[in-house]
């Protein structure tokens, strides 16, 4: 796990997922697995979040929805794809109404595969996209000529 | 007249695990009328039976929510059944039984720790959900998943749970039970606790049979129905009260389904003791033909499975009706004239389930 500078906050916007991986998300939460000791919290506001993690795929209605939240989060931001359905429509994958995976999209920078993805590998992903958001913060700090 | 606000709420809000959009018409503080907006999560799941044989089906059907995806494939596989006129093993009707009174009582903890995180009391929110993992853990042990099980098949269950199994559960239930009459005297005792739920969105017994509620909103408000009486799976050997709360308000819904996840640990109990040995499914052959009308009661209500075959492994028509579609009339009810601060509170109390609603 990478050096953490600052406590990364996440928001969590269930996509059309069956409900499984949102409250396997939500267990990550609770005493067992505890996700807040990496210091990461659930936040309700995009406007707060540095991690947006979706479960479910696409659909035509909730893909303004999602749009709209990816563009409110503050730079630099990560998106985080949980359950398979997420990675790529997964047993959904031939519904009329699905698009398809978050990708057809976001630019998703971690993929948490899982019918659901069990609190375990979520928790890494978050862990991983934390990487992420630092490299990525380095780099935005870089193109803006402030000291990493 | 004040004047009127349109305040929205949702599809992406704090309280709610899943996306729901309605438009607040607000006069000062009071909710005049509410607007839902729905489709968020419409997947198109019913039209796939064109596209999955009736057996791959059934992973489909299980995933039309991820809270009662048991009672969902159970549904299915009972209408099927129907079609087949397949008669199952007794020892695969009480392992239903079984598997659907944990899902019970995993679903009611979920709904209870969600009641806490909306109305603020974090520590209470903690606790229930550390309770329910005791659950998760027994449904990982016994069919391999957390959430998502895939344990039915047409003609009986996959798996079989040891009679160690079965005695070891029994145990835990009688631990987790008493720690759930800790929480259970937080949730019905606590002054605080009372006051956000005493007398706030009151539902009449006539408006809860006129506009169609369905299972614990419809039992808070004093009607006695519930499907598990019809008998299905092993019901009809067990011996348990149909819980009712003449109070009408959300404290009465907490209530309900505080006593019902009592009711289902006594359920299980019995089960454990009159499970018989034997066979745990039986092979169907052939294609479906015919069609077959299911109802089945799950955590939310009661749930509707139709299945129409054709004589090929294709299904010509699955409809699911589902308690949260049916659930959201009385709640546009309840929401009128209610305090903004409420609106989260009172959405929760018909324990919203979006998924299975738009499926």
């Amino acid at each position: 796990m990478a050096k953490v500078s600052k406590s990364p906050w996440m928001l969590h916007y269930d996509g059309s997922s069956c409900n499984g991986c949102d409250i396997e998300v939500l267990a990550c939460l609770t005493p067992v697995y505890d996700v807040e000791r990496f210091g990461v919290l659930n936040t309700g506001n995009p406007k707060h979040a540095d991690i947006l993690l979706i479960t479910g795929g696409i659909n035509t209605q909730n893909k303004p929805v999602v749009e709209q939240l990816y563009s409110q989060m503050p730079e630099p931001k990560v998106v985080c794809a949980v359950g398979i359905c997420a990675c790529n429509g997964g047993v959904f994958k031939d519904c009329y109404n699905i698009i398809g995976g978050v990708d057809k999209v976001l630019p998703v920078d971690v993929y948490v595969p899982g019918c659901a993805a069990r609190p375990n590998a979520i928790i890494d992903g978050v862990v991983k996209a934390v990487a992420v958001l630092e490299e990525k913060r380095k780099k935005y700090k870089k193109e803006r000529g402030e000291k990493a | 007249m004040a004047n009127r606000t349109i305040i929205p709420f949702g599809p992406q809000h704090p309280v709610l695990p899943e996306p729901i959009h309605l438009d607040l018409v607000l006069e000062d503080e009071k909710v005049v009328d509410a607007i839902p907006k729905i489709g968020y999560v419409h997947r198109g799941l019913e039209q796939l039976a064109e596209k999955r044989d009736f057996n791959d089906y059934l992973y489909v059907i299980e995933r039309t929510c991820g809270i009662c995806s048991f009672m969902h494939g159970m549904g299915y596989v009972e209408a099927m059944e129907r079609i087949f006129d397949t008669e199952i093993p007794d020892r695969a009707k009480y392992l239903r039984t079984i598997w659907a009174e944990m899902s019970r009582v995993h679903s009611h903890l979920l709904w209870l720790g969600l009641l806490a995180d909306a109305f603020g009391f974090e520590a209470l929110f903690y606790q229930t959900w550390r309770l329910r993992e005791q659950i998760l853990d027994m449904f990982e042990e016994s069919t391999g998943g957390r959430v998502i099980f895939s344990v039915n098949k047409i003609g009986g269950v996959l798996k079989d749970m040891p009679k160690e199994m079965l005695q070891k559960f029994v145990k835990n239930f009688d631990g987790m039970e008493k720690e759930l009459k800790k929480l259970t005297n937080v949730f019905l005792n606590d002054y605080t606790v009372q006051s956000r739920l005493k007398g706030v969105g009151m539902l009449s017994p006539q408006d809860a049979v006129y506009l169609g509620a369905a299972g614990p909103m419809m039992r808070a408000s004093g009607i006695k129905i519930d499907t598990r009486t019809l008998g299905y799976a092993a019901y009809s050997d067990i011996d348990f009260d149909i819980i009712t709360s003449k109070e009408c308000d959300c404290y009465a819904r907490c209530d309900v389904r505080i006593q019902e996840i009592f009711q289902s640990f006594h359920i299980i109990r019995q089960a454990v003791n009159k499970i018989p040995d034997g066979e745990i499914s039986v092979a169907v052959k052939g294609n479906p033909n015919g069609e077959a009308f299911m109802r089945v009661e799950q955590p939310r209500g009661e749930a509707i499975y139709y299945c129409r075959a054709n004589g090929t492994k294709f299904l010509d028509r699955v409809r699911v009706r589902t308690p949260t579609f049916t659930n959201l009339t009385p709640l546009l009810h309840t929401l009128k004239g209610c305090e903004l601060a409420d609106v989260p509170l009172l959405i929760l109390t018909i324990d919203p389930c979006i998924s299975c609603t738009e499926r």
